[in-house]
């Protein structure tokens, strides 16, 4: 669509939030915008706000449902702290959602249900939208329902049916202040739409362009926007959420190793998502099983990795409490598994929607007896899918349950991500293991607890004649495995178990520090805020402050480099979303001191919080004390 | 069931070549001298070489308890899980693995207490598994308490004046949890014992077998009333399909079915004549749920198969499932060859993309 770019004003980055009721069809329009911001080569993030009931009663503030999207023409880490723009489709919306938008940012508000019951509902006493209280804002009244239904008039839908088109409305005025082009949507509606409701298809279409035109046409605003291209790697590249990246990851890990995918899983938010998407892949040999409650579904994935398959079980914070013997038990058969926690707010039932990083003690410390295991975190919603090659690569090599955390934030947040040719990944190697004979040519007696150079042991899978061996609970006898007391032997094999996760350092690449190599304070995160605190650290450095950058994929064992860098640093700032889990790891391990930064709001960490906490740790500071840290004194 | 290639790292074994001694494992017996567990392991390690299955194809798996002990001692692979847990492990080594033969070993505390949300589960999925339920009515490996089978009243360490509840009936939960094969048998009676492993493992489903078994150190003679050789005969009805449910030294007393009461009730068969007498019919669910409500010493109680249905198994309908799949998407018809797995690169590209230059 030609458009007369009259005054047009340049933008580095927006971040336009979509807010409504969740029947108004807000992450539809927040996916539309996403996909054609991507396909104009924006660089992006986006989080949807879902409302935690699933039926909340229209127009209330329960049933607010949000979507947030932050393009660029230079890099994107998060979807963004406070909204430019503010797109309110009704009271309850604008009064969710208000108090983020950034001041003098642009407001739309469809005004037409800001009337008496619905102003009730959202718990106005008048109408905000009279009397000066939006005036620090660039406010867009428009009854947006009103239009939708006059430009769709002619096609005789029904006053229900038609208003739900609006959303379409919202988008096309978007598109044109951000000087998009509508033909992308225009594509997915037919496709979406005109095989199952003509009708619908031709309504929304019609809509789409007349809110486009309503911003050319209206003179409402008084210039456009332009968000130019980011200077991205070439390549074919799709959006991807948290939650489609592990299980694109698993089904990769399982190709990669040639083995079958077993995932056992019960029904929990967020993780519900990753049984989803796997029970579609049926056509790729991928087996799920939806069990009677968690502890089944664990020990279901622990039967399939006994038989040979790569057993996966998929939960969040409360199903990984009820797991919690059951992976002794896999640790203790030294069976590979992959456990995913996809994190919410805790404790108990907690916040279900929101993020949290809470579960990392669970999964150090949260089952009986010395048990460790290796934890490997995922940092944004892509960086699932390789966390997932990761974590089966881990427990493969080391024949051991590993636990993958990811949370809510990169479940449900999206972000493109360059396609990646399965040709250039390495395989994951574990071979089955075949009866060896001696020299004299008889068969060797088999030692299902022999171990290799990572401490991994054989994997013998049942059908294979010769290998026939019990696995359980109880101690084992080093290299026999069969069930011992003795003392010594306990002591022996609670350390070889300790050692055998250790021994995962050796396959963990050295630690590059981000930022400044020494200096005020090194920032050390893990897990889902990788974005914020990459995105905090790049501002403090171009502001000139020596700030380094070092984002944990390992939680278990930690990289063995990381004790390293601390001496190079004034502050060391560990952030998390929870009351400081890794922080007090690094404190007992490097007896090192560090400074928390903590929150737990069911929301992920805004750049600037963290970029004021840094100001408020670090003083600047002095030539003389730089010197000493460059020294390493 | 035809085996994945991905399994098979050795060529299999000669069944036919089995003999018990095959199935015995280097492992010392650790159960009480006297222990009904015993007989148990001599008749499943007398019947599974008789089955035609390669050793390395079968699996035994257990939970926690005396019983649970048994893979231990069974020259096959196993697994000795945790408390109440094996139907949920033997349902994923299943559902990846449908050609193996799969052997569950649990307890009455095992399978109706800790893990009775796992069995009902279990059954009605109908996953292929063979459950040896050992019956001995009492906690053994801590020592004595009282467990869900216990009898109302029992007198135990942890109910020193009697235990308040109602037991479970296993075959009365079983069936009401749709189990396709439902059956009871006593270690005490090995021949009986062998011939209803031999039926269990020839269902194609999960097969149910309540064994009563004496724990003579905590509950001794719990059973004794039902099993002892001298009183046997007036005391259980043994099942044969077909056949007059009779019972008695010289089988001169039957269960005819009262259709007002809907339930069974002794009689002379000279009284009734014998065409009065129910014949057991195991398809009929109904049936074994009134046969399974028969206790002593109101009558006789049921031994044998109560009740066997042919439905299809989960691990066989998942494997069909993912095989309809495959041909659903390769667009071919349900009789042609199945297509080779798409490559996961083929979903990494699809859906909407676009390329950056
Ligand atoms: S305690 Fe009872 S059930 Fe356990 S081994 Fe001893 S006799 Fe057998």
């Amino acid at each position: 669509m030609a458009k007369d770019l009259g005054s047009v004003e340049r933008r580095e980055r927006v971040t336009i939030r979509f807010a409504g009721d969740s029947g108004d069809g807000i992450q539809l329009t927040g996916t539309q915008f996403t996909q054609t911001s991507a396909i104009a080569g924006n660089d992006l993030a986006t989080f949807p706000d879902f409302p935690a009931e699933i039926r909340a009663p229209a127009g209330t503030l329960a049933g607010v449902s949000g979507f947030q999207i932050h393009f660029s023409s230079s890099s994107v880490f998060t979807h963004g702290d406070t909204p430019d723009v503010l797109v309110a489709m009704n009271p309850a919306a604008l009064k969710a959602n208000l108090a983020d938008l950034k001041n003098g940012g642009v407001l739309i508000v469809n005004t037409h249900l800001f009337v008496d019951k619905n102003l009730e509902k959202a718990g106005y006493e008048s109408n905000p939208l009279d009397g000066d209280t939006l005036s620090a804002y660039k406010v867009y009244k428009i009854d947006i329902t009103t239009m939708t239904l006059n430009a769709i008039s002619e096609l005789g839908l029904n006053q229900r049916a038609a208003t739900r088109s609006k959303n379409f409305f919202a988008l096309g005025l978007i598109y044109w202040l951000f000087n998009r082009d509508i033909s992308h949507t225009e594509r997915w509606i037919e496709d979406k739409f005109r095989q199952r409701d003509a009708l619908v298809a031709d309504a929304n279409l019609k809509a789409l362009k007349a809110g486009y035109y309503f911003g050319e046409t209206a003179g409402l605003f008084t210039h456009s926007f332009v968000v130019e291209k980011a200077e991205i790697p070439p390549g074919r590249y799709r959006n991807i959420t948290g939650n489609e990246a592990l299980g694109l990851g698993l089904m990769a890990a399982a190709e990669l190793s040639g083995l079958e995918l077993f995932l056992g899983s019960y029904p929990i938010t967020p993780a519900s998502d990753l049984l989803h998407f796997l029970s579609k892949q049926k056509h790729f040999g991928v087996k799920t099983y939806q069990a009677e409650d968690e502890i089944a579904a664990v020990c279901a994935a622990l039967g399939a990795s006994f038989a040979g398959g790569l057993g996966v079980t998929s939960t969040s914070g409360p199903g990984m409490a009820l797991k919690a013997e059951a992976i002794g038990l896999a640790a203790m058969m030294e069976l590979p598994m992959v456990v995913v926690n996809v994190q919410r707010g805790g404790p108990s039932t907690g916040l279900p929607t929101k993020t949290e990083q809470s579960d990392l003690l669970q999964g150090l410390f949260g089952r009986n007896g010395e048990c460790p295991l290796p934890i490997v975190a995922a940092q944004s919603p892509s960086d699932c899918f390789w966390a997932a090659i990761e974590a089966t690569r881990i427990a493969l090599r080391h024949m051991t349950p590993v636990l993958l955390l990811s949370d809510g934030y990169l479940a449900n947040g999206a972000e493109p991500w360059l396609i990646p040719n399965m040709s250039e990944i390495e395989p994951i190697r574990k071979d089955f293991h075949k009866p060896q004979l001696n020299e004299d040519g008889t068969a060797q007696t088999f030692l299902p607890y022999k171990r290799d150079e990572n401490l991994g042991r054989p994997w013998a899978i049942p059908g294979t004649a010769g290998l026939e061996h019990r696995l359980g609970g109880l101690e084992k006898q080093h290299e026999t495995g069969n069930v011992s007391y003795d003392p010594d032997n306990h002591q022996f094999m609670v350390e070889l178990r300790a050692e055998k996760v250790n021994r995962v350092t050796r396959f963990i690449p050295s630690l590059e520090v981000f930022g400044s190599n020494q200096g005020e304070a090194l920032f050390v995160s893990w897990g889902s805020t990788f974005g914020s605190v990459r995105a905090a650290c790049t501002h403090l450095n171009a502001q000139g402050r020596s700030v380094g950058h070092i984002h944990l994929k390992h939680l278990n064992p930690l990289p063995k480099d990381l004790e390293t860098l601390f001496d190079h640093y004034e502050h060391i700032i560990v952030p998390e979303l929870n009351l400081g889990q890794l922080n007090l790891i690094l404190r007992s391990r490097f007896l090192v001191k560090t400074t928390a930064f903590t929150k737990v709001k069911g929301k992920p960490f805004k750049v600037s919080e963290l970029e004021a906490f840094f100001e408020q740790v670090c003083t600047p500071i002095s030539p003389e004390k730089l010197i000493q840290l460059q020294e390493g004194l | 069931m035809t085996p994945n290639p991905l399994y098979q790292i050795m060529p299999a074994s000669d069944p036919s070549q089995l003999d018990k001694k095959d199935f015995q494992s280097d492992q010392d017996i650790r159960w009480c001298p006297g222990c009904g567990d015993y007989s148990i392991l001599k008749q499943v390690q007398s019947v599974l070489p008789t089955l035609g299955v390669p050793k390395e194809d079968i699996v035994v798996v257990s939970g926690i308890g005396c019983s649970s002990r048994f893979p231990y001692y069974m020259n096959t692979f196993g697994l000795h899980t945790i408390h109440g847990r094996a139907p949920a492990v033997v349902s994923g080594i299943k559902s990846l693995r449908p050609e193996l033969s799969v052997w569950m070993i649990t307890g009455d505390g095992d399978a109706l207490s800790i893990g009775g949300n796992h069995l009902i589960h279990l059954l009605r999925r109908n996953m292929d598994i063979k459950v040896l339920l050992f019956n001995n009515r009492i906690y053994g490996l801590t020592k004595g308490q009282y467990s869900p089978t216990s009898e109302q009243g029992k007198r135990t360490k942890s109910t020193p004046l009697g235990s308040l509840e109602e037991p479970f009936n296993p075959l009365r939960l079983a069936l009401a949890a749709g189990a396709s094969f439902v059956a009871r048998s006593v270690d005490v009676d090995p021949k009986h014992l062998q011939t209803t492993l031999k039926a269990a493992a020839a269902h194609k489903g999960t097969a149910l077998i309540e064994i009563f078994q004496n724990c003579n150190i905590f509950n001794d003679g719990a059973f004794e009333p039902v099993t002892q050789r001298k009183t046997r005969a007036d005391r259980q009805v043994v099942l044969q399909a077909g056949e007059p449910l009779l019972f008695g030294a010289k089988r001169e007393r039957g269960l005819v079915l009262n259709h007002q009461k809907l339930c069974f009730e002794t009689a002379l068969v000279e009284e009734v004549g014998l065409d009065a007498i129910y014949k057991h019919q195991p398809e009929n669910q109904v049936a074994a749920q009134l046969l399974a409500e028969l206790s002593f010493p109101e009558s006789p109680i049921p031994m044998g198969v109560l009740h066997q249905v042919q439905r299809p198994s989960y691990d066989q309908a998942m494997s069909e499932q993912l095989d309809y799949a495959r041909r659903l998407y390769a667009k071919v018809d349900a009789e042609a060859e199945l297509p080779p797995k798409p490559s996961v690169q083929s979903l990494l590209d699809s859906g909407e993309t676009w390329l950056v230059q």
